[in-house]
């Protein structure tokens, strides 16, 4: 399986690490609302075919990444960083490019 | 029931083996049953038989989407064990374990039972402490644990490297005696052909694509073959449970669907007679019958519903291997596979009423439920047959997550790739 980085290129799996889920929204640190917190947890959608996870390129650039990704065929579809263009990777592309 | 007896296999043969009937019948579905069983693994012709000996409800089907077998009771590595840390999975695996001790006697049926050992390698002083831990607190249940040296160890398998140039030496181990392996295949046709024969039709090729309901009451299936109506609808169909729930109307459960490859090598003269796992990654091996090691590691570690694996996983196994095995260097890889594991947020399983009204769910295997089989299905039919849990399997409800009563016996919290 190739991962599209989007600073980096096309790079192997195992230059990435699986960070699960990425449709999980972390409730307000504040927030009693304990069902929300479990479902944070725990609750997972777990669907065959196109799934919205978070990977890092821990053996690269070390941007988390937003990946879309099949888990029937392992097809990918789109992979973006996560933080927008933020990410110091991104920043530095931009400045080695101006 | 003893249809196989060294009579009858005399009779048999004696006239050319024509005779023999089928291990289970192929019916059609009937319109309705009391209970319909979704899925023809292990764990659900287990509930099958269990149902109708234990509890005498024979008007039961069990509907299988593919050929009986096919998913992961086929695809697994055999081991069976019973050394977990925590008193609720010590307890329900040592009864699952006591029910593979007379499990061919029992469905008349050999699952070749082996209790070859199974032995947990330490590479640490830190590693065997923990294990010393972990056998007293299966001793304290009347499990049988024994901690190992590195001499006694490397009398049991010379092959191994316990010297201390070892990339990682050995410094002793855990052992549980009447841990072993059994035949796979043996005991999928060995449940279907128990269960047949009292009665339960085996459906296969019959998928079922949504539910009927009443209501909030799940009244019956529909199937690739048509709509079936029964009393109770119960789940067992382990990597598919996301997608199976999903056609109930539930959105999200505590599981990830995620593969697992298995191996085997070429057929090798006998080298190791026992199940031996390594501490320091994860890997494990046995040597089959017929002379294959037998042996797998990690899952892949991102959700996957594919029947295969990826080449990273192989890439470790196969290191992890020669860590320990430095002279298998030169055998050949025969084959490789993959199934689709239902990984669970505390690594331990889920066998409960509902979640809806009608249903009963059996799920959240991970990568070691083969050994659960019979306990499995002898837990869930008792669940089905009286609407409330045995206490071996009380405390593996669906919302233990919920009320903080997860079963962790990794200790690797709510991170289903780490269990
Ligand atoms: C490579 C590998 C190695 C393993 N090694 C071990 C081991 O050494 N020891 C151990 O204890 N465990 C091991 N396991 C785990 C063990 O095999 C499983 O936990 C266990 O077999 C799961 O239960 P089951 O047998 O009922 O599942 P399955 O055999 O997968 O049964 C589920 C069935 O449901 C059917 N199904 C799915 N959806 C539908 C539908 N919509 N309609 C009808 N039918 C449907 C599937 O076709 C399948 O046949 C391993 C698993 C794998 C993949
Ligand atoms: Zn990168």
């Amino acid at each position: 399986m190739l991962i599209t980085c989007p600073y980096c290129g096309p790079r192997d799996v195992i230059e990435f690490t699986y960070q699960g889920d990425g449709n999980r929204e972390r409730p307000n640190p504040a927030s009693q609302n304990l069902d929300a917190w479990n479902a944070y947890v725990y609750d997972r959608l777990n669907p065959a075919g196109d799934h919205n996870e978070i990977w890092q390129h821990s053996g690269g650039c070390r941007a988390h990444l937003r990946v879309v990704r099949n888990t029937v065929t392992h097809e990918i579809s789109s992979v973006a960083f996560v933080h927008g263009d933020h990410t110091s990777a991104a920043r530095r592309k931009a400045e080695s490019k101006s | 029931m003893a249809e196989y007896s060294a009579f009858s296999l005399l009779a048999n043969a004696l006239k050319g083996n024509k005779d023999w009937k089928p291990a289970w019948r192929k019916p059609d579905p009937k319109a309705s049953y009391d209970v319909i069983i979704i899925g023809g693994g292990g764990h659900g012709l287990a509930t099958a038989y269990y149902l109708a000996k234990e509890h005498g409800i024979t008007n039961v089907a069990v509907l299988e989407k593919g050929w009986l077998g096919s998913g992961n009771v086929g695809r697994n590595t055999t081991a069976v064990r019973s050394n977990y840390l925590l008193p609720a999975n010590t307890r329900f695996y040592e009864h699952s374990m006591k029910l593979w001790e007379d499990l061919s006697h029992d469905l008349n049926y050999n699952v070749m039972f082996s209790q070859r050992g199974c032995l947990n390698l330490a590479h640490t002083p830190a590693q065997f402490d923990d294990y010393a831990r972990r056998g007293n607190a299966m001793r304290h249940l009347g499990v049988d644990a024994e901690l190992m040296t590195p001499a006694q160890i490397k009398r049991l398998i010379p092959a191994l490297d316990i010297s201390d140039s070892a990339r990682f030496p050995v410094v002793g181990g855990l052992m549980q005696r009447r841990a072993g392996t059994a035949r796979h295949d043996a005991v999928a046709w060995g449940y279907a052909r128990g269960a047949d024969r009292r009665g339960v039709d085996i459906v296969e090729n019959c998928e079922v694509t949504g539910f009927l309901r009443d209501g909030d009451r799940i009244t019956g299936v529909s199937t690739s073959r048509g709509e079936i109506r029964a009393k109770k609808v119960a789940v067992a169909v382990a990597g598919s449970t996301g997608r199976v729930m999903q056609l109930a109307g539930i959105e999200t459960m505590p599981i990830e669907s995620h593969v697992l490859q298995a191996f085997v090598t070429e057929s090798l003269k006998p080298f190791i007679d026992t199940v031996v796992t390594f501490g320091m990654g994860h890997f494990y091996m046995s040597q089959s019958d017929k002379g294959g090691l037998v042996y797998g590691g990690d899952i892949d570690g991102y959700n996957s519903y594919a029947q295969r694996g990826n080449l990273p996983v192989v890439d470790e196994v196969m290191s992890e291997m020669l860590a320990l095995f430095p002279g298998l260097a030169r055998v050949r890889m025969l084959r490789s596979w993959g199934g689709v594991c239902d990984m669970s947020m505390d690594g331990s399983p889920i066998i409960t009423t509902g979640p809806l009204h009608g249903m009963y769910l059996n799920c959240g295997w991970c990568y070691g439920g083969f050994k659960a089989t019979p306990a499995s299905g002898w837990c869930f039919a008792w669940t089905i047959a009286k609407d409330q849990p045995h206490e071996f399997n009380a405390p593996f409800t669906l919302d233990r997550f919920h009320r903080g009563l997860v079963i962790d016996d990794k200790g690797q919290g709510a991170n289903p790739r780490l269990h």
